[in-house]
């Protein structure tokens, strides 16, 4: 993969004796020579790293989750979204067809689609009435002869030379993916033929909405990156996982790092059944098994095995802002936006298959309250990050996150997940494509 | 109510007793939260009872899964053992103000009741901030003096929550 060379640097305040000098200047800062096991505290707060993202991460040779298929059921209905910073609509056409753009008129720059659905015959600006067919090409717009014989546009305008711009778009396992990059490699490439094959897993059959919700989280983007991928916290910070032997490190599980040029993407798994308690859990006192293990009203943990592979809970992250959650029974979408370098939008999508008798989804409609913004495993995640956030400022020049838990390197991790790991990994990935490598 | 105009409505007299009760009743829920008794919240429902928190956007397209989902007492207990002794976030308060109950009687013994209301959120910084806008769609099943919230829907005008939702509405 290349990455264009930057034409500037990225902010007037990068100190020469930071830059390498082998690089063009776009870290205002020094990455610590340890490399993926250090990292810097300042990429969470630098505005100049955060405008560097939106170029080289979201307009750059990345596919981004923009929606399920299942919200552009009927030719016409259309899913907007952001790709970073950018408004993207995503729509079917008449042809089935699903296609991403730029959800900017190619007129003044003024949003084309205001609401998140909605079903359309053209994608018309309510500015100056530009309209657009649904593949982006503009059809027609108001006035374009005058009135009267006066004013309209010249002589050599056509309609043919404007379109709302367009985006790359893919469709894989019942999910649509734009990129703004002809670089970018096909949606099965990009993601490898290990995570390809759990999305398969998870979404082979036809898939139903059961309810969705967002959150802001008041912390960057990458800190919930990182997040998702710390399988080390996960069974420390969220007890209810631990209390009632939902996720523990002592069941077999672990860490599949992709199988793709870069290790970007991860599954982190565990098999329930194959729970054997380990004393390390008491011996650390850990605040997450302390909680006594009896629920009055049970049926909120009622489960079934729904795959043969014994797996029961995973959550897959793919690079850079989409991950999977398959909780037990409960399978959801959580996907997150940048909305600024401190605050982030994070999406939660609870979905069902259509053919769930009334007693599966029941249990996943229980199972629910395991995660989201009341989640009672997930619920710590909208605060967590932005303590680092809020910790982190100040730290100056030197300071930088310790990451080695389960050693330095970056590879699959098939029988522990008191590792760091994926966090490696996805910085191993960041820094390659920001440049910063 | 005038009768001069058209489009008059017929509202039905509630016994005003009954009205004040609920009233009473639904004020209290709320200072039970706000005043951190939050043991004594699953109290206010039956025991088989629904506790629903979605958004204004779930709730219209008939969506089943919102927010948060709590069939029978025993887990809103569970919800608040966990706040108390599983849950990690920064410590808060709410401040619940609620608009006019519009009460229907539905008849054997059952009222149903909806009550915009308005919830502020004081985190340790010591600041006061909106967090929730919405309204609860309630039904109270009235037994004797004792009255007992057999199904609250809590459904929010955002589809946003700010930071997490521990603390019940």
């Amino acid at each position: 993969m290349t990455l264009a060379t930057p034409t500037e640097t990225a902010s007037e305040n990068t100190r020469a004796e930071n830059v390498r000098t082998d690089k063009v200047k776009v870290l205002p800062f020094d990455w610590p020579e340890e490399g993926v096991t250090r990292i810097p505290f300042q990429i969470f707060s630098d505005p100049a790293v955060y405008k560097l993202e939106q170029e080289r991460i979201f307009r750059g040779p990345v596919w981004h989750f923009l929606c399920l298929e299942l919200d552009l059921k009927e030719p016409g209905d259309y899913r907007t979204s952001f790709i970073g910073d950018t408004p993207i609509i995503a729509v079917k056409d008449r042809d089935g067809e699903i296609n991403a753009m730029v959800n900017r008129c190619a007129h003044k720059g003024a949003l084309v689609c205001h609401k998140e659905r909605g079903n359309a015959k053209a994608l018309s600006c309510v500015y100056h009435s530009w309209t657009y067919d649904l593949s982006g090409q503009l059809m027609g717009l108001a006035f374009r002869d005058g009135l009267r014989g006066k004013g309209g546009m010249p002589d050599d305008f056509s309609v043919k030379d404007h379109r709302l711009q367009p985006v790359r778009s893919a469709v894989f396992a019942g999910m649509v993916f734009g990129t703004f990059s002809d670089e970018t490699p096909d949606v099965e490439s990009f993601f490898g033929t290990e995570m390809c094959k759990i999305l398969r897993r998870n979404f082979s059959r036809p898939l139903k909405l059961l309810g969705y919700h967002s959150q802001i989280i008041h912390n960057n983007w990458k800190l919930y990156a990182e997040n998702v991928r710390d399988s080390y916290h996960a069974t420390l910070l969220h007890t209810f996982y631990t209390t009632f032997k939902i996720n523990r490190l002592d069941m077999d599980g672990g860490i599949r790092i992709t199988d793709a040029a870069q290790p970007w993407h991860h599954l982190s798994f565990a098999k329930r059944a194959t729970l054997d308690a380990a004393e390390e859990y008491k011996a650390a006192e850990v605040h997450s098994a302390s909680y006594e293990t009896r629920l009055n009203g049970p049926e909120l943990l009622e489960a079934w095995n729904e795959f043969d592979d014994g797996i029961t809970h995973s959550i897959q992250a793919l690079f850079p802002t989409l991950a999977i959650q398959f909780t037990l029974n409960s399978l959801a979408v959580r996907w997150f936006t940048p909305r600024g370098v401190d605050k982030t939008e994070l999406f939660w999508m609870y979905i069902g298959y259509e053919d769930d008798d009334e007693a599966e989804e029941r249990m996943r409609i229980m199972q629910s309250n395991l995660t989201g913004a009341a989640g009672l495993v997930s619920l710590e995640d909208g605060c967590i990050n932005e303590f680092v956030q809020r910790g982190t400022k100040g730290s100056g020049q030197s300071a930088s996150a310790f990451m080695e838990m389960g050693g330095k390197t970056v590879e699959s991790s098939e029988a522990s997940r008191a590792t760091e790991v994926a966090i490696r990994g996805f910085w191993k990935g960041y820094r390659e494509i920001m440049g910063f490598a | 109510m005038t009768t001069k105009t058209a489009a008059k409505r017929d509202v039905p007299v509630l016994n005003p007793d009954l009205r004040a009760r609920v009233a009473d009743f639904l004020a209290d829920y709320a200072h039970t939260i706000d005043d951190d008794r939050l043991e004594e919240w699953p109290g206010y429902f039956t025991a088989d009872a629904l506790y629903h928190i979605t958004t204004r956007e779930s709730d219209a397209a008939g969506l089943p899964i919102g927010i948060m989902h709590c069939r029978g007492r025993g887990m809103l207990e569970d919800r608040i053992k966990a706040l108390r002794t599983a849950n990690i976030f920064e410590p808060h308060s709410y401040c619940h103000i609620l608009g006019a109950t519009r009460l229907v009687d539905q008849g054997a013994s059952v009222l149903s009741a909806r009550t915009n209301f308005t919830v502020t959120r004081t985190m340790q910084d010591g600041g006061t901030e909106l967090f929730a806008i919405g309204k609860f769609l309630d039904e109270i099943v009235v037994d004797g003096k004792a009255l007992a919230i057999r199904s609250r829907r809590v459904v929010l005008e955002s589809r946003r929550i700010d930071v997490l939702l521990v603390i019940p509405l």
